[in-house]
C-alpha cells in the first residue's frame, strides 16, 4: 500500500508538468520513469526476510524494492527530483539509487546487478558475516549472459546469494514467451546445480515463504537459490508508454491488482475493515507527500559543482 | 568534401526517424539479404522510431524482435553478415555497448583484417546516442570516439533527416561494419523537445550520402566550427544568429571514422580559427583528433588557440541544471566563437 501510494503519487507528479506537449525532459521529474505497480508483492515478500545488513541489487524498476528494503523515502525522493539531499546528490536519478546503509543499489543496464550481488556475497563471507546478497532482475533480463555467469560463480563458490526473477510477462513490448523458451524459468537453476522455484499467483504470502526458504538457505551456508516470481506489470514499461502492443491483456491484468486482491482477502478473513484501510491509506499518503515536500524544499545542485565525485 | 549542403530535390518533409526507416525499407525491397534485428524493433517500431512501420511491410521474419541478449544477437548479426546477409542490428542505447563489446571490438571490427580480406562483415549496428532529457549516466552518452578508436569500424552520426536516410543506405550497401549513431534529439520524436531542424526535406528515391565526407551546411570565412550530430543543429542556430557580425563556417562531419580530414584542413586554411563542438567526452576523443589533424599538417594554419566545446570529463549527471552545465549549448558555442574571434 505504501509502495503503491508512492508510485501513484510519483506518476501524478511526473506527468503534471509535462503538458500540453508531453516532453520527457520537462518538469520537476524529468527523464525515464519505470514504475512498479503490480510488483509490490515481490518486494514485500522478499524484504520481510531481509535485514539492514543484507544487500539488494535492483534493476531499472527499483522503487518497490528500495522502499521495502528500508531505503529512506525522503532521500530517495530527493534523488528522483535531482536535489542535493538525494541519495546521489542529484547525480544518479531514478535508475541509479545507492544507499550504502541498506546495501541497496540499482542499475539501468539489464542484468548487470547479478554479478555485483555475487561480489557482495564474497565480501560478506570474507568478513565472516552471515549477510545475504539478493540480485533482482526481470524475466527479460534473465536472457542476458551476465545472469548465467553470475549464477555459475555463486554456485561453484557456494555463496549466500538469492537470484530473483520478476516475471511480469513483458520486456517493454516483447512478450515473455517469445523471448524465453521454457514456461518455468526456474528450471534453469538445475544447470548450475542450485535449487530453483517458480512462484505463481503474485501472492505476497507465497512469495514470502519461498524467499524465506532461499534466504535461510543462503544465510545458513547452503548456497544460492533461483526464484522466479510470476507478477504483473499494471502500467506501461515507462511512463508515456502507450502499450498498444498489449491489446486486451492490459485490461485483464487490471483485474489482477495484487493490492486490491489482498485487501479483499484480508477483509474476508476479518483482518481489515474500512477504518483500517482508510488509516493505512492516509498514513501512506502523508508519508509520500512529506517526502515530496522534502524534495521540493531541497536545493538543486550548483552547476559549479559539475566535476565533483568523478574520483574518490 | 561536399561544398555545401546537398540540394534536396523533394519538398516532402520527414522526421529523421521516418527518414531512417524509409531508407531501410527501400533497401529491404531491393535486397532480400537485408534484415533488421534488435529489441522492440517489431510492433513497437524501435524505442526511438528508427524501425517504425517496417514490421507491417516485411513481417517478423525480416524484422526480428530479440530477447535482451546483446552479445547473442550482435554476434549473430556478425555471423549472418559473414555468410552474405546484410543485417541491421539495433543496440537500443549505445550505453549498452558494454555487454557486447567483445563482439563489436574483437569480432565485428577485426574479422576482415584477420582473414586477410577474405571475409567481409557488411553489417550496420544502429544505436541511439545523446542526452539532454535527464536520462542520466547510463542512457545519455555519445561514445562515438570509443568506436572510432577501433580500426575496422566505420562510424556515422547524421544531424538531419536528409543525411540520415542517405547515410543509412550507404551503410547498408557498405561492405564494412558501420556504426550508425542517431542522436535521440535529431529524430523528431513527438515526446521530446526538438529543434525544427529534426524535420526536413527528404528525397523520395533511394540515395547515398557518402561515408567519410563532411558537409558545409553554413559556409563562412571568419571561423570554422567543426561538429557532428545533434550539436550541428545548435551550431547552425548560432551561425545564423551571428550573421552580419561573424561569418561562421559550420562543418558537419557526418562521419567520424574515417574522418574527412581534407574538409577540416580546407576550411581552417581559409579561416585560421577553429571551434570544435562535440557532445562526446572531451579527453582522448574526437575534439582532440580534429586538433591533431591540423597540427600534424601545419600548426601555423591556426591564427588563435583552438576552442573546444566538448563534454567535460564527468559521467552524465541526472539533475537538469548539472546536465546542461555539461552539454554543448548554444550559449557556450557562441562564447567560444567570440573568444576565437578575439585573437
Ligand atoms: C543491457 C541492456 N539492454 C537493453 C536495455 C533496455 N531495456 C531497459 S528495460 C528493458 C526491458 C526489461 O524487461 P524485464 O527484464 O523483463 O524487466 P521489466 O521492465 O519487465 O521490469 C530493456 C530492453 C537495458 N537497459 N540494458
Amino acid at each position: 500500500m505504501r509502495i503503491r501510494t508512492y508510485e501513484a503519487t510519483i506518476q501524478q507528479h511526473y506527468h503534471a508538468d509535462k503538458k500540453p506537449a508531453w516532453d520527457i525532459g520537462a518538469g520537476l521529474i524529468p527523464g525515464e520513469m519505470h514504475l512498479a505497480a503490480g510488483q509490490e508483492p515481490v518486494a514485500v515478500g522478499l524484504c520481510a526476510n531481509l535485514r539492514d545488513d543484507d544487500a539488494i541489487t535492483a534493476p531499472h524498476r527499483p522503487h518497490h524494492l528500495a522502499l521495502a528494503k528500508g531505503v529512506d523515502m525522503q532521500a530517495m525522493t530527493a534523488e528522483i527530483y535531482g536535489r542535493t539531499t538525494g541519495l546521489g546528490k542529484g547525480r544518479g536519478g531514478h535508475m541509479h539509487l545507492f544507499d550504502p546503509s541498506q546495501h541497496f543499489s540499482c542499475s539501468g543496464i539489464i542484468a548487470e546487478g547479478m554479478p555485483v550481488a555475487v561480489g557482495q556475497a564474497m565480501a560478506f563471507r570474507h568478513k565472516g558475516l552471515d549477510s545475504v546478497a539478493v540480485g533482482v532482475a526481470g524475466e527479460g533480463a534473465a536472457n542476458q549472459g551476465a545472469f548465467y555467469e553470475a549464477m555459475n560463480l555463486a554456485s561453484i563458490w557456494s555463496l549466500p546469494v538469492v537470484f530473483i526473477v520478476e516475471d511480469n510477462d513483458w520486456a517493454i513490448s516483447v512478450p515473455r514467451d517469445s523471448a524465453t523458451p521454457v514456461k518455468d524459468g526456474s528450471v534453469r537453476a538445475s544447470a548450475f546445480g542450485m535449487p530453483g522455484e517458480r512462484v505463481e499467483g503474485n501472492d505476497v504470502e507465497r512469495i514470502y515463504e519461498a524467499c524465506k526458504r532461499a534466504v535461510e538457505r543462503a544465510r545458513g551456508g547452503g548456497g544460492p537459490t533461483l526464484l522466479e516470481v510470476h507478477t504483473v506489470r499494471l502500467w506501461g514499461h515507462f511512463e508515456g508508454d502507450a502499450q498498444a502492443y498489449r491489446g486486451e491483456e492490459l485490461a485483464e491484468k487490471q483485474q489482477q491488482d495484487p493490492i486490491a486482491l489482498y485487501e479483499a482477502r484480508l477483509r474476508a478473513d476479518g483482518l481489515l475493515d474500512d477504518a483500517a484501510v482508510a488509516e493505512i491509506a492516509a498514513t501512506a499518503q502523508a508519508e509520500v507527500d512529506a517526502a515530496i515536500a522534502f524534495a521540493l524544499a531541497s536545493p538543486e545542485p550548483s552547476p559549479a559543482d559539475l566535476l565533483q565525485y568523478v574520483y574518490a | 568534401m561536399t561544398a555545401t549542403v546537398e540540394t534536396a530535390t523533394g519538398q516532402r518533409r520527414l522526421t529523421t526517424a521516418k527518414a531512417i526507416s524509409e531508407g531501410i525499407a527501400q533497401e529491404m525491397r531491393v535486397n532480400p539479404d537485408v534484415f533488421v534485428m534488435g529489441e522492440d524493433v517489431g510492433p513497437y517500431g524501435g524505442i526511438f522510431g528508427s524501425t517504425g512501420g517496417l514490421i507491417d511491410e516485411f513481417g517478423p521474419k525480416r524484422i526480428i524482435d530479440t530477447p535482451i541478449s546483446e552479445t547473442g544477437f550482435i554476434g549473430a548479426g556478425i555471423g549472418a553478415a559473414t555468410e552474405g546477409m546484410r543485417p541491421i542490428v539495433e543496440l537500443m542505447f549505445v550505453d549498452f555497448f558494454g555487454v557486447a563489446m567483445d563482439q563489436i571490438y574483437n569480432h565485428m571490427a577485426k574479422i576482415h583484417f584477420e582473414s586477410g580480406g577474405n571475409v567481409k562483415v557488411p553489417m550496420v549496428l544502429m544505436t541511439a546516442v545523446g542526452g539532454g532529457y535527464s536520462d542520466a549516466a547510463q542512457h545519455s552518452q555519445c561514445l562515438w570516439a570509443t568506436f572510432a578508436h577501433m580500426p575496422g569500424l566505420k562510424v556515422v552520426a547524421p544531424s538531419n533527416p536528409h543525411d540520415a536516410k542517405g547515410l543509412m543506405i550507404a551503410a547498408i550497401r557498405d561492405d564494412n561494419p558501420v556504426l550508425f549513431m542517431f542522436h535521440k534529439g535529431v529524430m523528431g520524436l513527438p515526446w521530446m523537445a526538438k529543434n525544427p531542424r529534426s524535420i526536413g526535406p527528404v528525397p523520395e528515391e533511394a540515395y547515398e550520402v557518402p561515408i567519410g565526407k563532411a558537409a558545409v551546411p553554413h559556409p563562412g570565412t571568419d571561423v570554422t566550427v567543426v561538429s557532428v550530430s545533434m550539436s550541428v543543429q545548435h551550431c547552425l542556430d548560432v551561425a545564423e544568429s551571428l550573421e552580419g557580425k561573424v561569418s561562421v563556417e559550420v562543418l558537419d562531419l557526418r562521419t567520424i571514422a574515417p574522418l574527412d580530414r581534407e574538409a577540416i584542413l580546407a576550411s581552417v586554411s581559409k579561416t585560421g580559427r577553429l571551434v570544435i563542438v562535440d557532445e562526446d567526452y572531451r579527453s582522448f576523443g574526437l575534439s582532440g583528433e580534429v586538433v591533431a589533424t591540423i597540427t600534424d599538417h601545419d600548426p601555423r594554419l591556426l591564427k588563435v588557440p583552438v576552442q573546444r566545446v566538448a563534454y567535460p570529463d564527468v559521467p552524465v549527471p541526472y539533475a537538469r541544471g548539472l546536465e546542461y552545465a555539461a552539454l554543448p549549448t548554444r550559449d557556450k558555442i557562441e562564447a567560444a566563437i567570440m573568444q576565437a574571434m578575439k585573437g
